[in-house]
């Protein structure tokens, strides 16, 4: 048993957003694929049908879109891109080879992290706006009706956008990156963990060690 | 009306069932003729035994501003004005069943929206989701919907009668003969030659507005003024909006395409280069 000291990753609240954000995610996800293939309906069937998936699709949505809202307070000074970041992302094919030793080290969250929570953002306002017209699409004056169908597809492209990157966020946390979903779920992660992963993190909460106490 | 009679189905990516080959349907709307009796929207409410509606008193002929779940077929009253003098158009706004419905091809549940070997569009409301997309889809801004069953309604080109060889209610209660109901081929025969009359009579524009961008429509309607069809409200060239197209075409594929690729790369990904070395498991049972 490997007895290295832990340190805090995340905090309670921010674990706990985190998850209504992923579980709300899943079920848009889902019921959204049933909307936009036949191929897919029967997601909605096995989520109690058509009907049930369409009249809840919305209101989780903005459970989905208040889970967003609380992140982007939480983590928005942390996502911000710095030079760091910029030189990493220059070395993402290694990044992406596994070969970690030649990629600069990270922040408490990596260049491609921060990639993804900006699209989760910037598509997830698109999808909250168009998705509130295709909500209320009767009280849409005909006169306006562009705004029924430009709603439709911005709602689908950033749908799209936003599958893009959850699979791959998804797939890093899962399978990539060892102990990236216990961090999000449990909040804590070994010395050597962070030291590696996030290096300038590890480095700054050694350097705050004991004047810092996270939520 | 039977599943062989199923020309289309809506969100289905199979062949539709329908093999019984019918004849074109088709109602004739002869604005000229029509007198604002309100007999159509009369036999419709009742043939349909449809809820009533409080009419809304709008200063003008017609009965209420918009149709509803509970109102398929209303008389849209407009002035116009030319150097002719002051004319009264009356134009029945009901489904226009196109040859090309934009709702059917909008509606993501399995059979909410069929179309009948005789060109009827009909909604199934048992199957409807609510989603509302058949509103986008539509040219027309004809699918009502329901704030009580949340379910979409309009005209069903009284399917119920036209699959037992009636005509359907409103056609049956017009006293002028404006409406009449037939083949396509007889029902557009009637309408030029209602055109010819009304050329003959000093109105040089009138037509037949039956509008190719939906590939023509199942109600075939006579216009005086057939250059200016939005003097009745209607739209000059209806098509299925673009980017309804788009979103269930070319997007559509390539979308599916990519959420695919995402998913064979990823895979491909583990297998080539597999999970990150260094910095240990992270889990807390080490």
């Amino acid at each position: 048993m490997n007895r290295e000291p832990r340190i805090q990753r995340y905090g309670l609240s921010e674990r706990l957003v985190h998850t209504v954000a992923g579980l709300s995610y899943v079920y848009l996800l889902l019921t959204g694929l049933a909307f936009w293939t036949p191929a897919l309906f029967w997601l909605a069937a096995m989520l109690g049908g058509g009907f049930l998936s369409r009249m809840l699709h919305p209101w989780v949505g903005l459970l989905f879109t208040a889970a967003v809202i609380a992140m982007l307070a939480a983590w928005r000074r942390d996502m911000r891109t710095t030079a760091e970041d910029r030189r990493w992302r220059q070395a993402i094919g290694r990044y992406i080879r596994n070969e970690d030793s030649l990629v600069p080290g990270a922040g408490r969250f990596n260049y491609g992290q921060k990639a993804f929570f900006w699209l989760m953002v910037w598509a997830g306002l698109a999808l909250v706006l168009s998705g509130v017209v295709m909500w209320f699409v009767d009280s849409i004056p005909p006169e306006l009706h562009v705004v029924r169908t430009a709603a439709t597809l911005i709602h689908a492209v950033a749908a799209l956008a936003t599958i893009g990157g959850f699979i791959v966020h998804v797939y890093m946390g899962v399978a990539v990156v060892p102990g990236g979903l216990d961090a999000i779920v449990h909040g804590e992660v070994s010395e050597e963990w962070a030291r590696h992963h996030h290096p300038l993190w590890f480095a700054e909460m050694q350097s705050t060690k004991g004047s810092r106490e996270r939520r | 009306m039977a599943t062989l009679e199923l020309r289309r189905v809506s969100a289905s990516s199979a062949p539709a069932p329908g093999i019984r080959l019918l004849p074109i349907v088709s109602k004739l709307v002869d604005t000229s003729t029509c007198i604002g009796c309100k007999a159509c929207e009369v036999a419709c409410q009742e043939w349909n035994d449809l809820p009533p509606e409080t009419t809304v008193q709008m200063g003008t002929y017609q009965t209420l501003p918009e149709m509803t779940p509970n109102f398929w077929n209303l008389i849209k009253f407009r002035e116009h004005e030319d150097e002719g003098g002051l004319h009264w158009l009356m134009r029945k706004d009901q489904c226009m069943h196109c040859t090309e419905p934009g709702c059917l091809a909008a509606c993501p549940a399995p059979g909410a929206i069929v179309q009948y070997t005789n060109g009827i569009v009909d909604f199934q409301q048992d199957q409807c989701i609510g989603c509302g997309y058949c509103m986008t889809g539509c040219p027309f801004n004809v699918p009502k919907f329901s704030q009580q069953s949340r379910r979409v309604y309009k005209c069903t080109l009284c399917v119920d009668r036209v699959s037992v060889g009636l005509q359907p209610a409103c056609v049956k209660a017009c006293p002028t003969s404006c409406l009449q109901f037939g083949t396509k081929d007889q029902m557009l025969e009637v309408a030029n030659k209602r055109v010819d009359q009304l050329k003959a009579n000093g109105f040089a524009n009138a037509g037949v507005y039956d509008p190719p961008g939906v590939g023509g429509t199942g109600v075939v309607t006579v216009l005086a003024y057939a250059d200016r069809p939005e003097l009745y409200g209607l739209p000059r060239n209806p098509t299925i909006p673009l980017a309804v197209r788009l979103w269930k075409g070319p997007l559509k594929s390539l979308g599916n395409v990519a959420m695919l690729a995402g998913l064979v790369a990823a895979a491909v990904h583990f297998v080539r280069f597999g999970r990150k070395q260094g910095g240990g498991s992270g889990d807390r049972a080490q």
